[in-house]
C-alpha cells in the first residue's frame, strides 16, 4: 500500500485582490494537468503537491488503474455466470478512486460508497473482501478497524454524517489524521450530505468530501441533482473546494493532498468534485442503453483514465515492455486470485442469520434461535429445510 | 439516599457517565448553555465543556450519522432528541446505521449509543410534542428500547444504556419531569436490577396490568383504586421495550389469568399487541380472559384540549380491568 505524508510544499498565495491561497476558493475552472492525449500540463499551485511523485510512483499509479479495472471486469463476469448477485462497476472512474485514495496516511479512515471498490483495493482491502457481499455471504465484506475503510455504504450519502462524525472523533482526540468521504453526484441532493457540509462546517471538522460526479444517479442525469457546478454548492455552507478533471490520476492526487493538509493543520473541511463518468451501467442490473446517447459515452471514452496516462507514461519514455509485462501479470494474478477467491468461499450456515445482531445475548432473539433451530433439526440435514421447498 | 425529581436524577445519571468514562459524549440542540429545553443537561456543559457536552446545529440526522462516525471512532454518544415527534429525520440513520451497523459488520463496529427521547403527552403542547413513537424502534431488530417511570430507574438505567455496547433508545416520560422520588446515588449497576427485567410495582392476584413509561404511575394509581372494590391487580413495569421481559410477564399472568396492557401510543401494531400475543402463544391454558388493551386512538396526537381523551386514565384502565374480569363495563353486550 502506498501512503503519503509528503506532498507538504507551499501552496502559491493568492490570486487577484485575494490574500488567501486560491485552493481555498470554491469550484472555478476544472483542473486538469494531463490532457487526455497524455500531456502533462503545468499548473503552479498543484503542481508543488506532485514534486516527490517519482517516476516509479508514476508507473505504480498505472499499474493501481489497470489491476482495479480488471477487478471490476473479472466481477462483472462472475456476475454474468452467476457468481455474484450484483456487481456495482467502476468503469472510467479508476482515476478519481486511486488517484484520492494514494493520497491518503494509513491511519486516516475512509467512509466509501458501494462503487469505490478502487479506493477500498488502494486500502488494502483483500480482493475477495471486495465481492463477499455481493455474493450474498455477507452484509459487508470486511472489519473496517483493519483497512481504516468503513464497510460500502448502500443508503446514499449517509456516510457523509459518519466521517463527519469521526472527524469531530479525531478533533476531540488531538490528532491529526482525516475522515474521507466518498459520494456520487446524485448524493449531493440528499439530506445527509447537506447536513454533513453544515456540521463539518460548523465545528471545523478534519473531513474531505470527494465527490465522483459521474454524471449519472442510475437514469437521473447530473443536472437533475442541480443547476450549478457540484464544487460550488460547498461555498453556500462555508467550504472551500476543488473541482478536478476526475479521470487525471494526478490531478485527484494533488487535489486531496491539499485538503488533506488543509485538515491536517486545522483548516477543516474542504470538498473537491472529481469530474468523470461512469462508463458502464449503474449495476450488472441495469440498462444504460434505456436513458442515455451512445455519443455521450464515445466522448468520454476519448477522455479514458487510463489510456491517457499510458500516454504520459509513453511520452516519459516510461512505458517499457517491463512495465506492460510487470503490469498485466499484476491484473492477472489478481483477476485470478478474485475468480477464485469468489468461487471457494465458504457458505454461510444457516444459524449464523442469528449472530451478531446485538453484542450481547438478547432474550428474543435466541429463543428464535433455539425453535429455529430445533425447526431445521426436524428434518435431519439442516440444509435440506432450506434448499428443497416442500422437503416435508 | 436523595430527594430528587426526575429530570434531577437523570441529569445525576449522564453526570456520572461522562465522569466515569472519558469516551462520554452528549450531542443534540440546546442542551449546552440552556440545558435543554427541559433542562435534563443542566449545568453539564459548563462542567464538562463543549467538547463533551456539544450544541449541535439543527438537524437529526446529522445529529445521529455524526454519532454513529464517533461511535466509529470509539466514542459513546449520548444523544438527546429534543421531543418525540423530532426524531423522524433521524429515522433513516437509526434504522439504517445505528440499528445495523453490528450485524453489518459481523460485530467488528459496535454502535454504543444511548438515544434520549422525552415522549408522550400530558402537556399541553402542540402537534409533534406528544408522541409515542416507541414501536417503529421495537419493531427494529439491532435496537434495545427502554422506557422508565421513576427517578431511581432514570438515575439507574441512563447509565446501564450508556455503558450497553448495543444501541438503546431511553424513552423519558416528559410529564413525569417534575415528579419527585428517592434516589439512590451510590447505587452499582453491575448489582442493580439489569434494564432487560420488569419489575412487579404493585403485587395482586386478579389481574395483570401492564404499563410502561408515564403510566406506570397511572396503572398504580389505579390498582388503588380497584382494592376499595376488591379487586387486587398486579401492576408490571415493562421498563425494558425490546427485549421484552416474558419471565416476569409469564410469571405474573399464570398467577392472575388476566391480562391489561395500557399505553398512551395507538392501538394497532403497537407494544400491547406483541404483549398480548406473545402472552397467548406462551401461556394460553393459564388465560381465564381475553387480553384487553387500553390505549391511545389510531389518530395522530391530538390538540391539547381533547388530548385527555386520548390518554389512557384511571377510570378508563379500571374499565379495561372490569372488562378482563368480566365485570360489567362499558362494553358489555358488544361481540368482539
Amino acid at each position: 500500500m502506498f501512503t503519503d505524508d509528503a506532498g507538504k510544499g507551499g501552496i502559491s498565495a493568492g490570486g487577484p485582490g485575494n490574500s488567501e491561497d486560491s485552493t481555498r476558493r470554491t469550484g472555478g475552472d476544472l483542473v486538469q494537468l494531463i490532457t487526455p492525449e497524455g500531456e502533462r500540463v503545468s499548473h503552479p499551485e498543484f503542481d508543488s503537491w506532485l514534486q516527490d511523485v517519482s517516476d516509479e510512483q508514476l508507473g505504480s499509479l498505472y499499474e493501481d488503474m489497470v489491476v482495479i479495472r480488471r477487478i471490476d471486469a473479472e466481477a462483472t463476469a462472475l456476475q454474468r455466470q452467476g457468481e455474484l448477485a450484483l456487481w456495482p462497476p467502476l468503469l472510467g472512474q479508476e482515476a478519481s478512486q486511486i488517484g484520492s485514495a494514494r493520497a491518503l496516511r494509513d491511519d486516516d479512515f475512509v467512509f466509501p460508497s458501494y462503487r469505490d471498490n478502487g479506493v477500498a483495493y488502494c486500502r488494502g482491502v483483500k480482493v475477495e473482501d471486495l465481492v463477499r457481499a455481493w455474493r450474498g455471504n455477507a452484509s459487508a465484506g470486511w472489519d473496517p478497524f483493519t483497512v481504516n475503510v468503513a464497510t460500502q455504504q448502500i443508503i446514499i450519502g449517509a456516510q457523509s454524517l459518519h466521517a463527519t462524525g469521526y472527524a469531530m472523533g479525531i478533533q476531540n482526540d488531538g490528532a491529526d489524521c482525516v475522515a474521507v468521504a466518498y459520494f456520487g453526484d446524485g448524493a449531493t441532493s440528499e439530506g445527509d450530505v447537506n447536513e454533513a457540509m453544515v456540521f463539518a462546517a460548523s465545528f471545523q471538522a478534519p473531513v474531505v468530501f470527494i465527490c465522483q460526479n459521474n454524471h449519472w444517479a442510475i437514469s437521473e442525469p447530473v443536472r437533475l441533482q442541480s443547476h450549478i457546478q457540484l464544487a460550488d454548492r460547498a461555498s453556500g455552507f462555508g467550504i472551500p473546494s476543488m473541482r478536478v478533471d476526475g479521470n487525471d490520476v494526478l490531478a485527484v492526487m494533488a487535489a486531496t493532498r491539499i485538503a488533506l493538509d488543509r485538515a491536517r493543520h486545522g483548516g477543516g473541511p474542504t470538498f473537491i468534485e472529481a469530474v468523470t463518468y461512469r462508463m458502464g451501467p449503474h449495476t450488472t442490473a441495469d440498462d444504460p442503453t434505456r436513458y442515455r446517447d451512445a455519443n455521450e459515452l464515445e466522448d468520454w471514452a476519448a477522455k479514458d483514465p487510463i489510456s491517457r496516462m499510458k500516454s504520459l507514461l509513453d511520452r516519459k519514455g516510461l512505458l517499457t515492455a517491463d512495465l506492460e509485462n510487470a503490469v498485466a501479470a499484476k491484473a492477472d494474478a489478481v483477476a485470478k486470485e478474485l475468480r477464485a477467491g469468489t468461487i471457494n468461499m465458504p457458505e454461510p450456515q444457516p444459524l449464523d442469520i442469528f449472530k451478531h445482531v446485538y453484542s450481547t445475548p438478547n432474550s428474543w432473539l435466541d429463543r428464535q434461535q433455539e425453535h429455529y433451530s430445533r425447526y431445521l433439526a426436524s428434518f435431519g440435514d439442516p440444509a435440506e429445510a432450506a434448499s428443497e421447498e416442500g422437503a416435508r | 439516599m436523595t430527594q430528587m425529581t426526575f429530570a434531577r436524577a437523570i441529569n445525576s445519571g449522564l453526570r456520572k457517565s461522562l465522569e466515569n468514562d472519558p469516551k462520554v459524549v452528549l450531542m443534540g440542540e440546546d442542551i449546552g448553555a440552556l440545558g435543554g429545553v427541559f433542562r435534563v443537561t443542566d449545568g453539564l456543559q459548563k462542567d464538562f465543556g463543549k467538547h463533551r457536552v456539544v450544541d449541535t446545529p439543527l438537524a437529526e440526522s446529522g445529529i445521529m450519522g455524526t454519532a454513529v462516525g464517533l461511535a466509529y471512532r470509539g466514542y459513546r454518544p449520548v444523544v438527546e432528541i429534543q421531543f418525540d415527534g423530532f426524531i423522524y429525520p433521524a429515522f433513516d440513520q437509526i434504522v439504517s446505521q445505528v440499528a445495523k451497523m453490528h450485524y453489518r459488520t459481523q460485530g467488528a463496529v459496535k454502535m454504543p449509543i444511548t438515544i434520549r427521547v422525552p415522549f408522550g403527552g400530558g402537556i399541553g403542547s402542540p402537534e409533534h410534542h406528544s408522541e409515542s413513537p416507541e414501536a417503529y424502534f421495537t419493531h427494529t431488530s439491532g435496537l434495545r428500547v427502554v422506557s422508565v417511570s421513576n427517578p431511581q430507574d432514570a438515575y439507574t438505567m441512563i447509565q446501564q444504556a450508556i455503558a450497553s455496547d448495543d444501541p438503546v433508545l431511553y424513552f423519558e416520560p416528559k410529564r413525569r419531569y417534575h415528579d419527585k422520588g428517592e434516589v439512590d446515588e451510590t447505587v452499582d449497576l453491575r448489582t442493580a436490577l439489569s434494564m432487560e427485567k420488569a419489575r412487579v410495582v404493585t403485587e395482586g392476584k386478579d389481574v395483570t396490568l401492564v404499563a410502561y413509561g408515564p403510566l406506570v404511575k397511572t396503572a398504580r394509581d389505579a390498582a388503588l383504586a380497584a382494592t376499595d372494590e376488591g379487586v387486587s391487580v398486579e401492576v408490571i413495569d415493562l421498563r425494558s421495550l425490546a427485549p421484552l421481559d416474558f419471565v416476569t410477564l409469564e410469571a405474573s399472568v399464570r398467577k392472575t389469568g388476566r391480562l391489561v396492557i395500557t399505553h398512551e401510543a395507538g392501538q394497532s401494531g403497537g407494544l400491547g399487541a406483541e404483549v398480548a400475543a406473545s402472552i397467548t402463544e406462551r401461556c394460553f391454558y393459564h388465560l381465564e380472559a381475553a387480553p384487553v388493551r387500553v390505549t391511545g386512538f389510531d389518530v395522530p396526537y391530538p390538540y391539547s384540549k381533547l388530548e385527555m381523551h386520548h390518554l389512557p386514565g384511571l377510570d378508563r384502565i379500571l374499565d379495561g380491568v372490569d372488562r378482563a374480569l368480566g365485570r360489567p363495563n362499558s362494553l358489555s353486550g358488544l361481540e368482539g
